[in-house]
């Protein structure tokens, strides 16, 4: 299977949705962007850019996107940034909101301060290839993760990108950075994904 | 673990400067508010805006009680900041440098040097770049939103004719912008030179612009946006989010409405904003931006901006 094959969508309904398609394209992957429930029957993998959790969930109110996109994210992989981890997270605090509850981990929404406090940050990660480049634009903070989540680099030991199953969420945003590492591990956990689920096709007939 | 963000000052790397446009990123797609309480900021919050810009009147008011338009009072900036959890805008004078350092030392997150108010320098807009916080500026032209990026701004909006409801010039301004950076495009290497002449740009800025074929920071609408349709379409014109001033929260355009708890003017005022963010998100779909129109409780009365005196026209201030 090529790459070709695999379309990853981008929420659109408001915020960072431009910057991680053009990634995405970047590797070779289709990545419609995604505005309406409908639009999510087609995709083998999602991303929940940043932007604005609140706003985001005023337009998930509609039309049944919420239930929409809470199954998909049970079924399918998803990758959430900075506001789409805040919504991928069980926990949500500062103020509390409603979430898609996908991810074993409290999250506090603006926690590094506001746009003065935004900043650049070079860290260790597991991905091979030395330090990752983290940009942080009023930023949130995963306070804690359960036991299930593999958290793959920390910012002053908080964890800043994990992954739980087939959920992705950093709480920097790789699609303002020219290394495309974390992109490519999400494009490779699709792949792995939609390969699995077609050989348990192949095991039921 | 190495900080990169080289904060104040600190532009020679691009760092801040991706910091700055990297929040107008998160921005895209949504509604920019004006606001001048706390109530307002948060039906703003509450119908889904992206950012508020906090101010004691709006641009409309602006224009119908006249007097100078100052930066806004620090201690209505500091309510609203602690209201909502959304990003906080305020507007500075064009030129009036010390207005915008009180707005940093506040922690806003976006500062307008805005046309809107009443200009303090007639030759010098403010030197962006000496701040950490990001601007935004306005433009009618190439030209014009170019030399704003030279002083650092971090995200243009057109100009549009503020508190008017007309959104003509809003459509002049962004098809004028677009245009001229399509015919950059198209031109070769060796005319780049000229057209900088032509727009009093730097030279660097025009080339990397007919490179890319759009503005090296995020474009959005400002001025005369009162209708979801407005939004949508401004948004197809190429904005990238809009800015919404007078219309939401005002009865004839001038006359904040009345928001107590319950009140008919209240829920007025929350049809209006749900229904331009609605329609902002899915400005490509009639469907959707018919069903924000028909949301809409009473509507604003406007101003027709061809009927304004050169004097009395917000954009031309900046230059």
């Amino acid at each position: 299977m090529t790459q070709e094959h695999l379309t990853i969508g981008v929420l659109a309904v408001q915020g960072a949705f431009d910057a991680h398609a053009q990634v995405l394209r970047s590797l070779g992957v289709n990545a419609p962007l995604v505005r309406t429930p409908e639009e999510l029957a087609s995709l083998d993998g999602l991303i929940l850019p940043g932007g604005e959790s609140t706003t985001f969930l005023k337009h998930l109110e509609r039309n049944g996107f919420f239930d929409a996109l809470s199954k998909f994210v049970q079924h399918k992989p998803s990758f959430g940034t900075c506001a789409g981890t805040i919504l991928l997270a069980k926990d949500v605090r500062n103020p509390a909101q409603k979430s898609l509850a996908v991810l074993d981990a409290t999250v506090e929404r603006n926690a590094y301060g506001r746009q003065i406090d935004s900043t650049i940050i070079e860290t260790e990660t597991t991905l091979p290839g030395g330090p990752l480049e983290t940009v942080y634009i009023r930023a949130p903070r995963i306070a804690a993760v359960g036991s299930g989540v593999e958290v793959l680099a920390r910012r002053d030991g908080d964890p800043v990108l994990v992954r739980e199953g087939r959920v992705l969420a950093a709480t920097f945003h790789p699609e303002l950075s020219s290394d495309t590492r974390v992109h490519a591990l999400f494009v490779d956990m699709v792949r792995e994904h939609k390969l699995a689920q077609a050989s348990t096709e192949v095991h039921a007939l | 673990m190495a900080h990169l963000n080289g904060n104040s000052n600190g532009n020679s790397n691009g760092t801040g400067l991706r910091l700055k446009t990297g929040l107008a990123e998160m921005l895209k797609g949504g509604v920019i508010m004006d606001v001048m309480n706390v109530e307002q900021a948060r039906i703003a919050e509450e119908a889904g805006a992206v950012s508020v810009m906090a101010l004691e009147r709006v641009p409309a008011m602006i224009r119908a009680e006249g007097g100078v338009a100052r930066m806004a009072n620090p201690k209505l900036i500091k309510e609203i900041m602690a209201t909502v959890s959304i990003p906080v805008m305020a507007k500075a004078r064009i030129g009036h440098f010390a207005e915008a350092q009180v707005l940093e030392s506040l922690g806003v997150d976006f500062i307008d040097e805005s046309e809107v108010l009443t200009p303090a320098d007639e030759t010098y807009h403010i030197d962006k770049h000496a701040f950490t916080t990001p601007f935004v500026c306005g433009a009618r032209n190439l030209g014009e939103a170019l030399r704003r990026i030279a002083e650092g701004a971090a995200m243009i909006r057109t100009k549009g004719e503020p508190g008017t409801g007309d959104v003509v010039h809003a459509v002049q301004h962004m098809r004028q912008i677009t245009r001229e950076i399509r015919i950059l495009s198209a031109l070769r290497e060796e005319e780049l030179f000229n057209e900088a002449k032509l727009h009093g740009a730097p030279y660097e800025l025009v080339k990397m612009v007919a490179a890319a074929g759009k503005l090296p920071v995020p474009n959005f609408s400002a001025g005369g946006i009162a209708t979801p349709a407005d939004a949508a379409l401004m948004m197809q014109l190429g904005a990238e989010t809009v800015f919404v001033g007078s219309g939401i929260f005002m009865k004839d355009g001038a006359t904040p409405l009345d928001l107590t708890p319950g009140s008919k003017q209240r829920d007025e005022a929350i049809s209006r904003a749900k229904a331009i963010v609605l329609a902002a998100t899915h400005f490509n779909d009639p469907k959707i931006v018919s069903e924000a129109s028909e949301m809409l409780i009473g509507s604003m009365k406007g101003l027709a901006a061809a009927g304004l005196e050169e004097s009395q026209r917000m954009q031309t201030r900046g230059w």
